[in-house]
């Protein structure tokens, strides 16, 4: 079990991989402690995939190094695979097998003996809900059903760490809010979990802590809260009784907060950031912002204040750098 | 993605986790110990073998293909060139046995590259496993279908009137030579399997590589007639010294020189061409 030794599951310092010219990971930190989730966030190409690749020993890393649970991922390679477990973007079981053959077949590849791996498997098949698809080819089953199997072929031996990379990319929200219950037990029995999303709200419900990537690099990592707050305490939300006065209202509130005022294309409504940090400076100077409109005769009828999201952060962070290659954190 | 799968693929509401169940799972960490070289490549064979109990079609290229091979070259040439099909059998069976066999080994290559590229493989690749098991497995799976081909096509052979002086069990000798040659020579499409980007660029330089090897031999003809550069190529052809071994075998009279010959073509094969495969494959 995770814990025994207190190296981190993951110490990555400076991992770069290139295809060709490009640098598909490009000086990558990361550092996850034993025990936690730990969520990698950013959108398509941003080298999410590569970096679990590297730090699972599929793929060699071009500089810089990562050790698992203070193993080296290149020199030990072979000792940081009997810790780890991966569920690839793409299935990670033959579909031209059924269910059970597949989970039988990894059992005696892990070293169970053959009836021992049967019992393995069914054991699995019924804890995850595919007993009765058991004798059929994977390649017929639902989306959901195949990443219930691939996420089971995984913990056939728990794992120390466990790497999911977009373990719910395209599946419907039933099967999601099912592979979500799934991660939190694995991890409540002290299996570490590297995620890798594209989805904010995955990443904001299971990790401890998110490390926010982009053209192969760390460009943000904290908490969920933290990184909330990074951006701002949080955001306006306006719904006028008279579109006709929205540009007015929109005049007072970038007076008062600046420039990030964005009309939606509702014609009532405004949604602006705020722009002092903390919340009861926030709350302070959203009052302010309603007094200010009332004074101003406009008719607000909802208004509301709330933290950004995940997603406003992600815009935010990714826009920064797409423009000047700055880099913060 | 199949966002309207119809009722019964995943019925909904079936199926919650239950942290009870998985707990109990997850609990476990008796760890057996990992499988040794041999266990970790049988489970792979394993493998191989439910693919063809769930695709039997793949079988046809090591029954139907073989079988009409033999008829052909028999009955083309056989008037021709040794007076009667039957005469010409004599001197053709452990030859085309031998064609048959290397010509089918090229798909141990496509199926190498299809099965690579699936997700499956990362999986197998991060599994504290033998490293040359997935392809040794897959290859023994491989060794089954060469086998079924070559008796296939010894009992057609009988069938059209073969008689090998050397009975069963020179037979059998000669086919367990061609045999482990061809699991040798396997490792030369293993290899491009590996580095090809597709399946049809596997086939398509294995046919210029089959083609001249497994025809300019001693396998139709007595390589006599040849002109002299010819000769020279054929003597050194390694599938010669493998029909003339097997063909030697099946007669009751094996060659030991011959044999050697063989033997140790395989091992050169095995170890250029098996360590090239494992360096691909541990890139890939």
């Amino acid at each position: 079990m995770a814990g025994t030794s207190t190296a981190p599951a993951i110490e990555a310092s400076g991992l770069i991989k290139l295809f060709g010219k490009n640098r598909a990971v490009d000086g990558l930190d990361l550092r996850v402690p034993a025990g936690t989730v730990y969520g990698v966030l950013g959108p398509n190409g941003a080298g999410k995939t590569t970096t679990v690749r590297m730090l699972a020993t599929l793929t060699r890393p071009n500089g810089g190094q990562a050790t698992v649970f203070g193993q080296d991922v290149v020199r030990e390679a072979d000792a940081v695979r009997s810790r780890v477990s991966l569920t690839g973007q793409y299935a990670s079981v033959d579909e031209d097998l059924t269910g059970q053959e597949n989970l039988v077949l990894l059992a005696r590849l892990l070293g169970h003996r053959k009836s021992a791996a049967r019992a393995r498997a069914d054991e699995l098949l019924e804890a995850f809900g595919l007993t009765e698809a058991a004798g059929r080819q994977v390649k017929n089953y639902s989306g959901g059903m195949r990443r219930r199997l691939d996420i089971g072929a995984s913990i056939l031996n728990t794992p120390d760490l466990l790497f999911l990379d977009e373990p719910t990319t395209g599946l419907d929200p039933r099967s999601r809010n099912q592979v979500w219950d799934i991660v939190r037990t694995i991890v409540a029995h002290g299996t570490t979990v590297l995620l890798t999303t594209q989805y904010l709200d995955e990443a904001d419900r299971l990790a401890d802590r998110i490390a926010v990537i982009d053209h192969g690099r760390v460009i943000a990592e904290g908490t969920p809260g933290e990184l909330k707050s990074s951006v701002g305490a949080g955001t306006v939300h306006l719904r006028l009784r008279d579109p006709d006065q929205r540009a007015k209202a929109r005049h007072v509130l970038t007076s008062m907060l600046g420039a990030a005022v964005h009309p939606e294309s509702d014609p009532t409504t405004l949604v602006a950031r705020i722009t002092v940090a903390g919340d009861d400076a926030a709350t302070e100077q959203a009052a302010r912002v309603l007094g200010e409109l009332a004074v101003a005769g406009i008719t607000v009828d909802n208004f509301s204040v709330g933290q950004p999201s995940l997603d406003e952060v992600f815009l935010a962070l990714t826009d920064r750098t797409t423009g000047t290659q700055e880099v913060a954190a | 993605m199949t966002t309207l799968s119809p009722a019964g693929t995943d019925s909904p509401s079936v199926f919650s986790p239950t942290p009870e169940t998985m707990g109990a799972l997850l609990a476990r960490t008796d760890r057996p110990r990992r499988p040794s070289a041999l266990a970790a490549s049988a489970a792979f064979c394993w493998r191989a073998m439910l693919k063809i109990k769930h695709v039997p079609e793949q079988m046809f290229d090591v029954t139907v293909f073989p079988i009409i091979i033999t008829l052909m070259f028999t009955y083309l040439f056989g008037g021709a060139l040794a007076g009667s099909a039957r005469e010409y059998l004599q001197y053709l069976l452990p030859g085309i046995t031998v064609t048959s066999v290397l010509l089918i080994t090229m798909y141990t290559g496509m199926g190498v590259n299809a099965d690579v590229a699936k997700g499956v493989f990362d999986r197998f690749r991060t599994l504290p496993i033998w490293r040359p098991a997935a392809l040794v497995g897959a290859l023994l799976g491989d060794v089954l279908r060469y086998l079924l081909a070559a008796t296939v096509i010894t009992l057609v052979g009988v069938a059209l009137g073969y008689r090998p002086a050397g009975g069963f069990v020179g037979v059998v000798a000669a086919i367990g030579l061609i045999i482990a040659f061809a699991f040798a020579f396997s490792w030369i499409w293993i290899m491009f399997g590996l580095l090809l980007r597709s399946e049809k660029s596997v086939m398509g330089i294995s046919m210029p590589v089959l083609f001249p090897l497994t025809f300019l031999s001693n396998v139709f003809v007595d390589p006599k007639t040849m002109p002299g550069w010819l000769q020279a190529f054929v003597e050194v052809n390694p599938i010669t010294h493998l029909v003339t071994a097997a063909r030697g075998l099946m007669a009751g009279n094996g060659d030991i020189t011959e044999i050697t010959w063989v033997l140790g073509s395989c091992a050169v094969l095995l170890v250029v061409f098996g360590t090239l495969s494992m360096r691909l494959y541990n890139r890939k």
